[in-house]
């Protein structure tokens, strides 16, 4: 995941001098995550640049490179600290070319890891993207496999408006197929269907595709098919595709690391119901991060975030199997 | 570029106390000093000074400035009184007091140069050339705004005279013109870029953030800190335990100046001094132009907090009183050539405010534009 994160920069910054990439130990340190790996190399510390530790100030900065036409990369070292830069995200980046009546277009991406890490406790393992998909005038996109990684963060770079990339660091080592080509793009606001089945629909994004994806794997062989979309973006919404595989087979269960409390989950929810009250079978379930602070202990972070097991028995729940 | 002798400049420290840019800048804080003889004293030293500077200014630019101090003036005084009738809703910061800051600082510069604002931002647009009706249009919610109505008062911008806007969060507008200045640095041209704060706003992060970030890149950014005392209701010296802002830009190495306010020449001065860093070694600066607001925080401002007396001793060194009243002196201008300046303003406010008023409402359509550069469309 790491090398097809690091790829998307490298081809989009050979293509486009305006691309610069600056964040908390980007540049010498080769990224906290080594998604940066050998980028100053390559491109000098003009282009990828160490910042001080100072998000609101580097994430503003970046916004200003972009309204007179930089497209810069900054990066979170992760998405708990762009807490301290929300007012410049939300305040500058979201809402610069509506209160000027279009005259600005702001093209960048902030990007870094998002959501849970391995025992790291309350303040380092969060999931933000409701906060930030809350927002119009933001794109808020979460990638689940290398290929989509690439393909999405290559078209958010492209992209004319602000885009929040959601990586997870739980999945930078995971492996995968990723395509070679200059040109592989994927599209902002297109939904995925991971895998194909009949009896209930699993929407999971990030670290919770994998967990769907096998748990669908169990599943099949106690007799149940499973189909498993991810929505890659969470703002704009492919909610089309999921409705569609809801209306197919009545029953969904979503599965994500976050608060279910005013979360994207709920977000879902409530639009599946808009859209597919009289296909439902059965409620729709929701499989959230446990509403509480992240613990530091082993076995209370494996309670509190969803795991295969978990969403095998909420499939087999709205499936009334047990 | 400047016709003045550069005065060199550098980071004063605490035991020096306040040294030398534009001359006064050992009496601080007037407040703290109210002999009538010592404040006439200093008042004729100011008076001097700016004789001083008007030799160095070619009489079109003079004439220009004047003008615009005017403008700004008029222009706010219709504001107030359009706001008054329910014309302008919301938030209404207006800029009288301050007219010497934005069109001194803004007379020395490059059309390619950029500005960032805070929302008390009506003056600034109008010197950078957008006009009385678009920016009136914009504090009546209409069409014909310069941001379509959706910005407001607090919101103006106009991309073509390379004016950012307009931002309402205390501060934000800091970080974001460090970000120009990081562009043009990273696009190798000369242009500088300058932005304007309260002195509230010091007091915010992302000032200390975007000042360290500034030097530490060296990035071709001034920074300019409109002293007008107060933020809303409280005053400077409740609100920060070393009110001497200048002195802030110690803590970063980056030179500073202290600037009289009222003295629309002196501003000027400094400005270009801090634009010949900016442009020919990528340096930024730090000004804190020291200056007062005659009216209150905003329209909805009663303005309890500071005596008449105080205001009134202000309003003495009024900056348009003072330049105009020092341009007579020089001979460079007579009672025709104000009313001449005065008929102008006047019949340009006037056709803002018929401007604004027939300009239509954005359509409701207008609600879901300008979003996204790149819409996605299902």
């Amino acid at each position: 995941m790491r090398e097809a994160l690091n790829q998307a920069m490298r081809e989009e910054m050979r293509r486009d001098e305006g691309v610069f990439l600056m964040g908390e130990e980007v540049a010498a340190y080769q990224g906290a995550y080594k998604v940066s790996k050998g980028l100053l190399e390559e491109f000098g510390d003009k282009r990828v640049v160490d910042s001080p530790i100072t998000e609101l100030g580097f994430a503003g900065l970046g916004v200003g490179a972009a309204m007179v036409g930089l497209r810069p990369i900054i990066e979170f070292m992760t998405f708990n600290f762009s807490i301290l830069a929300t007012d410049q995200i939300i305040n500058s980046a979201a809402k610069m070319r509506y209160m000027s009546g279009g005259q600005f277009k702001i093209p960048i991406v902030f990007r870094g890891p998002n959501g849970s890490a391995f025992q790291v406790s309350s303040q380092h393992s969060q999931a933000l993207e409701s906060w930030y998909a809350h927002f119009p005038g933001l794109k808020v996109v979460m990638p689940s496999t290398p290929a989509d990684a690439k393909g999405l963060l290559k078209s958010a770079i492209r992209d004319n408006d602000p885009v929040i990339f959601l990586e997870q660091e739980r999945m930078y080592g995971n492996k995968g197929e990723v395509p070679d080509e200059e040109d592989f793009l994927v599209p902002l606001g297109v939904a995925d269907v991971k895998r194909e089945g009949t009896d209930c629909t699993v929407v999971a994004r990030s670290m919770t595709v994998p967990l769907a994806l096998k748990a669908a794997e169990e599943l099949e062989k106690q007799g149940v098919s499973v189909e498993v979309i991810d929505p890659r973006t969470i703002r704009p919404l492919d909610i089309e595709t999921i409705v569609n595989s809801v209306k197919k087979t009545n029953r969904v269960v979503i599965a994500e690391e976050s608060h279910a409390f005013c979360g994207v989950g709920a977000e879902l929810s409530a639009q599946i119901m808009e859209h597919a009250f009289d296909y439902l079978d059965a409620p729709v379930k929701r499989l959230s991060g446990a509403d509480a602070p992240m613990p530091y202990a082993k076995n209370l972070e494996r309670l509190a975030l969803p795991d295969v097991e978990r969403i095998v028995k909420a499939v087999r729940e709205v499936s009334y199997l047990d | 570029m400047s016709e003045l002798k550069v005065t060199p400049m550098r980071p004063r420290t605490q035991s020096e106390g306040a040294s030398a840019g534009a001359g006064v800048a050992e009496e601080r804080d007037e407040r703290d000093r109210i002999d009538p003889a010592e404040l006439q004293d200093e008042h004729e030293q100011r008076h001097q000074e700016q004789l001083k500077h008007i030799e160095h200014v070619d009489n079109e630019t003079l004439l220009k400035m004047l003008y615009q101090m005017v403008l700004i003036r008029r222009f706010e005084e219709k504001s107030a009184e359009s706001y008054t009738l329910g014309k302008i809703g919301g938030f209404c910061h207006l800029y009288i007091g301050q007219e010497a800051v934005a069109v001194g600082t803004l007379s020395a510069l490059r059309p390619d140069d950029y500005v960032l604002t805070s929302y008390r931002d009506h003056g600034h647009a109008l010197v950078m050339g957008t006009s009385p009706d678009e920016v009136m249009a914009e504090l009546y919610g209409k069409i014909g705004g310069c941001s379509k109505g959706k910005g407001g008062s607090m919101h103006l911008f106009d991309a073509d005279k390379h004016f950012l806007g307009g931002h309402g969060i205390v501060g934000g507008q800091i970080p974001l013109a460090t970000g120009v200045a990081y562009a043009t640095k990273y696009r190798g041209t000369d242009q500088a870029t300058l932005v304007f704060f309260g002195e509230a706003a010091v007091n915010q992060g992302a000032f200390h953030e975007s000042l360290n970030m500034a030097q530490l890149w060296k990035l071709p950014c001034v920074y300019i800190c409109e002293n007008n005392q107060y933020g809303m209701g409280t005053s400077l010296k409740r609100a920060m335990s070393i009110s001497d802002v200048s002195q802030k830009a110690v803590a970063y190495g980056m030179a500073a100046e202290f600037v009289d306010g009222m003295d629309v020449l002196a501003v000027r001065a400094a400005t270009e001094r801090a634009l010949e860093r900016a442009r020919k070694e990528y340096l930024p600066s730090l000004l804190e132009i020291r200056t007062y607001r005659f009216m209150g925080h905003s329209m909805s401002d009663p303005g309890h907090y500071r005596t008449r007396a105080e205001i009134e001793r202000y309003q003495e060194r009024d900056p348009i009183k003072v330049f105009g009243d020092n341009l007579r002196e020089k001979g460079l201008l007579d009672d025709a050539g104000l009313k001449e300046i005065e008929g102008r303003v006047r019949a340009e406010v006037e056709h803002a405010v018929k401007f604004a008023d027939e300009s239509p409402e954005p359509p409701p359509e207008e609600l879901f534009t300008d979003i996204y550069a790149n819409p996605i469309k299902k």
